[in-house]
């Protein structure tokens, strides 16, 4: 990378442009990739079948790009361009319209990650009730775990029992203080997270609620 | 006591399974009702109800199937269970607990709109509800509630279960028709509304869980009788969601029409000992916030309409006096940025702004005049774009700076002279101030 220039007092690098790099992310003298040639594309059987499942069950095919995407991360552990091209060469997409939709969700990892994701609620309501200590210290304890996908989390709609985790889909919460280190090492083991505090146990918290 | 119609013996063991829900009168007589009645006497049934949507804009939901064009055509039935507004969750218990709740009142829904097709919309993270719903829509199936000629009338319905995938924008109904048509969640230009131009361009109806589920008892009780339920245009009971500072959040089904107070200290019992009330968000994190002062309004979509916020979704989140009102607005405005889809420039450059000038307030950079420059930010936000997750954003930000305005100011004056301190001892060693 070359140093900028300083141009009228604003600092451009060579292509003119303030940022670094900014066309490094795509070979501007190839043309965009089409829909995958599926005689060139090896799709593992079962997730074509899997893939194939969704498509069927919209008037449009295109409506499964997500349940698809999905089916690609679970198998690849992120929306890795090799997923992307066989969730493409099944829908008959083009890879760059997946990656688009991709980028847009939250869940869809457009980035090598861990391969379990475990989100913490750092919303209004969960950090009223200690949530960002609650990530902080999650984060010392798992910083280390190289699968495990540890992230602050808008709102997971579990503000009931804030602070709260989603362990692999598993909500646990209120979270204490001193349940923390047990909740990491379950977590990096892949046990049952805290199962005295899993919300779907949870009775509900309407006091006529179970009146006949 | 508030009479329980969603959540009555919600907690009963195996109430998620078929039989159990049959054997409480689930598809039952009730069904068998709605469908023997013509379309036109059912939206007559469900507009003489006076329910109106439980997501968050309150319509009334009658009204609303009324609007799907009649004919023979392909028309959809979409159930909103994104469920993402900061402090909502009470679909989520719904869902879980009585998931067949929501399958029946759908089959009577688009037995009113004609539809022949549904999707029920689930947010991505709601992973352990999608297995419930999923066993349940199979289970229905089987049974024969869901698929051709549904108890021998002339309606027929598919039913999946879509799940999402993160992106709070697409609880916003067309945000979702795009999402469930495989596109980024970007919202559409109305109109044309849903009704007419929804999903794959087909005339569609989207309700709320918590609306759908309402529909079988309604047509139960007939809907004179539940009319007579809560107050005026605000008929039946609500579930709200109750967190933050209170002893005991959680879901709790009400009456329209009860004192606020009576719900954050009564049911969820108010903030701990030696607490107060501060603020409150009365309809999820997009309604401007009230006070303290404030307890004695009556939960319900008309007098929370004239106090200058919203019902909402019905979640309450308290905040209690030892909070600071910056990190809330701030939390809040972090959220907006995160999940503003970036179509409309007002929202997406409004959003990022509002939390640099927040962040600017904290670390002692912001001057009193920065508050003026936040709030003419969000009045340029409101009405600007298309859809309102901007607004939702300008709304609660813009009443936190005129509420506490007061509070604001003394923390930007406070942490700019903790700012200049640091500075100052910062510099003391070699260059000596000046005397």
């Amino acid at each position: 990378m070359s140093t900028p220039r300083i141009v009228n007092g604003i600092a451009r690098y060579e292509h003119g442009s303030r940022v670094p790099g900014w066309d490094e992310a795509a070979d501007l003298t190839k043309d965009p990739a089409g829909v995958p040639d599926p005689a060139v594309v090896e799709v593992p059987a079962d997730l074509r079948l899997e893939i194939e499942s969704y498509m069927a069950r919209y008037p449009d095919s295109r409506s499964a790009a997500i349940p698809a995407l999905k089916a690609a991360q679970q198998r690849y552990g992120w929306c890795s361009p090799e997923a992307i091209e066989q969730a493409a060469c099944v829908m008959r997409l083009t890879p760059g319209y997946l990656a688009a939709v991709a980028g847009f969700y939250d869940q869809l990892e457009t980035r090598p990650v861990g391969r379990r994701p475990v989100y913490v609620c750092t919303n209004i309501s969960c950090s009223l009730r200690g949530a960002d200590a609650l990530l902080a210290a999650l984060q010392d304890e798992l910083g280390d775990a190289p699968d495990v996908n540890l992230r602050g989390f808008e709102c997971l709609g579990a503000c009931d029992i804030a602070p709260m985790v989603s362990v692999e889909g598993v909500y646990v919460g209120p979270v204490d203080a001193d349940e923390i280190p047990e909740l990491a090492r379950q977590i990096r083991a892949g046990d049952e997270p805290l199962p005295a505090k899993q919300l779907i146990n949870r009775p509900s918290q309407d006091p006529d609620a179970s009146a006949a | 006591m508030t009479q329980k119609i969603l959540f009555k013996n919600i907690d009963e063991p195996g109430l998620a399974t078929l039989d159990v829900y049959r054997a409480r009168g689930g598809y039952g007589e009730r069904l068998r009702m709605a469908l023997s009645m013509s379309r036109d006497a059912l939206v007559e049934e469900l507009k003489a109800s006076g329910l109106r949507g439980r997501g968050g804009a309150g319509f009334s939901m009658g009204t609303k199937a009324s609007f799907l064009p009649k004919g023979q055509l392909d028309k959809y039935l979409v159930c909103n269970a994104d469920e993402s507004e900061p402090g909502t969750f009470k679909d989520r218990e719904l869902m879980q607990k009585c998931p067949h709740m929501l399958i029946e009142g759908m089959i009577i829904a688009a037995y009113a709109a004609g539809a022949n097709r549904s999707f029920i919309y689930l947010r991505g993270e709601y992973e352990q509800q999608a297995d419930i719903l999923e066993r349940a829509v199979h289970e229905a199936k089987v049974a024969g509630f869901i698929g051709d000629r549904i108890l021998g009338t002339d309606l027929s319905l598919s039913m999946w279960v879509h799940r999402g995938a993160g992106a709070y924008i697409c609880g916003e109904e067309t945000a979702l028709l795009d999402s469930l048509e495989g596109k980024r969640g970007n919202p559409r230009l109305k109109p044309p509304f849903p009704a007419n131009q929804g999903l794959y361009q087909g005339p569609t109806l989207i309700n709320n869980v918590e609306t759908l589920a309402t529909l079988p008892h309604i047509i139960e009780m007939g809907a004179e009788h539940y009319a007579k339920i809560g107050v005026q245009n605000s008929t039946g009971t609500k579930l709200v969601s109750v967190s933050g500072h209170v002893q005991r959040p959680g879901n709790y089904e009400i009456e329209l029409g009860m004192s606020s107070r009576d719900i954050i200290y009564g049911l969820a019992g108010g903030p701990g000992e030696g607490r107060s009330v501060k603020l409150w968000f009365p309809g999820g994190s997009s309604s401007p916030v009230l006070t303290g002062d404030d307890l004695d309004l009556s939960y319900d979509f008309d007098t929370l309409a004239k106090a200058g916020t919203m019902l909402g979704s019905g979640a309450i989140i308290v905040a209690d006096d030892q909070s600071s009102v910056v990190d809330i607005a701030l939390k809040t405005a972090q959220f907006y940025r995160h999940e503003s889809c970036g179509k409309c420039t007002p929202c997406r450059e409004g959003t990022n702004w509002t939390v640099k000038m927040l962040e600017r307030i904290k670390s002692g950079d912001a001057t009193p005049m920065d508050l003026d420059l936040m709030a003419s930010v969000c009045e340029n936000i409101i009405g600007n774009c298309l859809c309102v997750l901007g607004d939702a954003m300008a709304m609660p930000i813009g009443s936190m700076v005129k509420k506490f305005r007061g509070e604001f100011e003394e923390y930007i004056e406070a942490a700019r002279a903790a700012a200049e301190r640091e500075l100052l001892a910062g510099l003391a060693p070699t260059q000596p101030v000046a005397a």
